[in-house]
């Protein structure tokens, strides 16, 4: 009998499976790069404006990036059957799911905040906003992937490229996005931001104790 | 052993598609009368004898449509969620039809409080649109009730949507408060209250009595419109059935 | 409990609201109205598509009346 694989052993092999699909991976940030420069090209390159409207720019690019990742944080693991493997496994699979959420988090929600101060720069955000943007983008896209993944879980059989998954979770991901921005604008405006962004962190916290749990019951309905 | 039975016995009868067709079919006719009665009077004595706002004038009138759908609609969704939890946690087919039911109703009754919102918002912002608190969270309403509705055509397995959107509908109710929650809280951070419509405390009292009696026309119309949609999914799922079959050979012979 | 409006036209008028007031009240009817109509279209649907599944196994074989 095969020992039951650890929390961090799965969390190690799907950020090991994004490695080897480095392209897929690797598209969703350049996508966010590459929508945050149509924001100068269609609005106006004048710093004063832009620095007006980047702390939601940033955020909605951000969520974006993330909703076109998200669905491939079951999709492999169904095509190839493993996902079935760990639906049979005699184990509470709201771990494993928990683990997927937090390798979702480290190769797109990660790389998105460490990349960014480079667009902010670009897009001339105060430096003082930074710490503000970063805090709340790390703790915003770790909720919009644990969100996520309970959307991806219910549409994770219904095959790829449809439009429902968005269409299912972005209503979800409106408080989070209110949160995420008016941290940064509390920022940009001198304000203490820690309300806002306390606010997020207890959203966190409530989305990973449950988000887990729910997906984990989509999955036994909808890959059975 | 037996009281035990009898005790659970209207459960397990309101589980069962052809007990609940049978006495929807009796109830109907009598809920049917008593939504238009209400919902007529309450037109009548909103549109036409309630005195005219102060402020507002007579555009304040569609308060009586705005509000009760608004309510329902709110309220219709919780009905949806509960109806999914049921039917998840003692697998009742039955319960899984209401939830199925009521997310079309849901999605129109939003539909009417945001389009009667935006007429009524003409007059009185001197717009049609307005990125208010309230409207924004029932914006984001219709998105989560269009969700389901996606949701259960999505897939080819009848049991399959049944599951996947109760459990997106679920989903939905833990997050409803929070989405109200965080608009309200955005709204007061980017604007400053603009006119309010009605504040509930200080509506007249002729102006209230026709809104209660069209809030209870809303009720009774919201059941109406849930039974009428549960019947035709039963029908739909019990299509083979013995019971089905011998009601529509019963209909034909007569 | 007197009506609020002198003639007809006072009550289409709604004192220069009209327009908002019946357009909302008409919109809002309508769809009331297409909550009833639908389901209950469905519903017969459902119904004929058995009795003529009915009635074609009742030209073909002898065996289904059995359940």
């Amino acid at each position: 009998m095969a020992r039951t694989p650890s929390f961090l052993a799965y969390v190690r092999r799907d950020v090991l499976l994004a490695y080897r699909r480095l392209g897929d991976t690797v598209a969703p940030l350049i996508f966010f790069t590459m929508v945050c420069t149509l924001v100068p090209l269609g609005l106006s390159p004048d710093p004063q404006r832009l620095s007006e409207i980047a702390p939601g720019i940033m955020w909605i690019m951000a969520l974006l990036a993330t909703l076109l990742s998200i669905e491939r944080i079951f999709a492999f693991d169904f095509e190839d059957g493993s996902l079935e493997q760990l639906l049979i496994a005699p184990q509470l699979i709201a771990l494993p799911v928990l683990a997927k959420i937090v390798a979702h988090w480290l190769v797109t929600g990660l790389p998105l905040t460490l990349l960014s101060p480079l667009l902010a720069m670009t897009l001339s955000l105060p430096t003082s906003a930074y710490p503000a943007m970063l805090l709340s983008l790390a703790i915003g896209s770790a909720y919009l992937s644990a969100v996520g993944a309970v959307g991806a879980s219910l549409t994770v059989s219904l095959g790829r490229g449809g439009l429902l998954l968005p269409l299912l979770v972005v209503p979800l991901y409106m408080p989070i996005m209110i949160f995420g921005t008016a941290t940064v604008f509390y920022a940009v405006d001198g304000l203490h931001w820690s309300g806002p962004l306390a606010a997020m962190g207890a959203m966190l916290c409530a989305a990973l104790a449950l988000c887990p749990l729910a997906a984990a019951a989509a999955l036994r309905v909808t890959s059975a | 052993m037996v009281t035990e039975v009898k005790k659970w016995q209207w459960f397990y009868r309101l589980g069962s598609p052809r007990w609940f067709y049978e006495i929807t079919g009796r109830w109907l006719p009598w809920l049917l009368c008593a939504a238009s009665l209400l919902l007529a009077s309450g037109l009548f004595w909103g549109l036409l004898v309630a005195p005219p706002d102060a402020r507002q004038g007579n555009s304040f009138r569609i308060i009586y449509l705005h509000v009760p759908a608004a309510i329902l609609a709110l309220v219709g969704y919780y009905i949806m969620a509960l109806a999914g939890a049921v039917g998840l946690i003692w697998r009742i087919k039955m319960s899984f039809m209401v939830m199925k039911s009521a997310a079309p109703i849901g999605a129109a009754l939003t539909f009417i409080a945001l389009f009667t919102g935006a007429v009524w918002g003409k007059p009185s912002w001197g717009t049609y649109w307005v990125w208010d608190a309230r409207i924004t969270s029932m914006l984001i309403l219709l998105f989560l009730y269009l969700g389901v509705l996606a949701l259960q055509r999505a897939f080819s397995s009848a049991e399959m949507a049944y599951r996947a959107s109760a459990i997106l509908a679920l989903v939905g109710t833990i997050n409803i408060p929070i989405i109200y929650k965080s608009v309200d809280w955005w709204h007061t951070l980017h604007q400053p209250a603009t006119l309010k419509l009605t504040s509930a405390s200080s509506i007249h009292i002729d102006m209230l009595q026709p809104l209660i009696v069209m809030i209870c026309g809303f009720y009774v119309f919201y059941v109406v419109a849930l039974c009428l949609f549960t019947r035709a999914e039963i029908i739909r799922r019990e299509a083979t059935s013995a019971w089905v079959r011998a009601l529509v050979s019963n209909e034909s012979s007569r | 409990m007197n009506i609020q409006f002198a003639s007809f036209n006072e009550i289409l008028a709604m004192g220069g609201h009209g327009l908002y007031v019946w357009v909302a009240v008409t919109v809002s009817v309508a769809v009331l109205a297409a909550l009833l109509v639908v389901p209950w279209q469905s519903h017969t649907r459902a119904l004929n598509q058995v009795r003529l599944r009915l009635e074609r196994h009742a030209g073909g074989s002898a065996e289904e009346g059995v359940d």
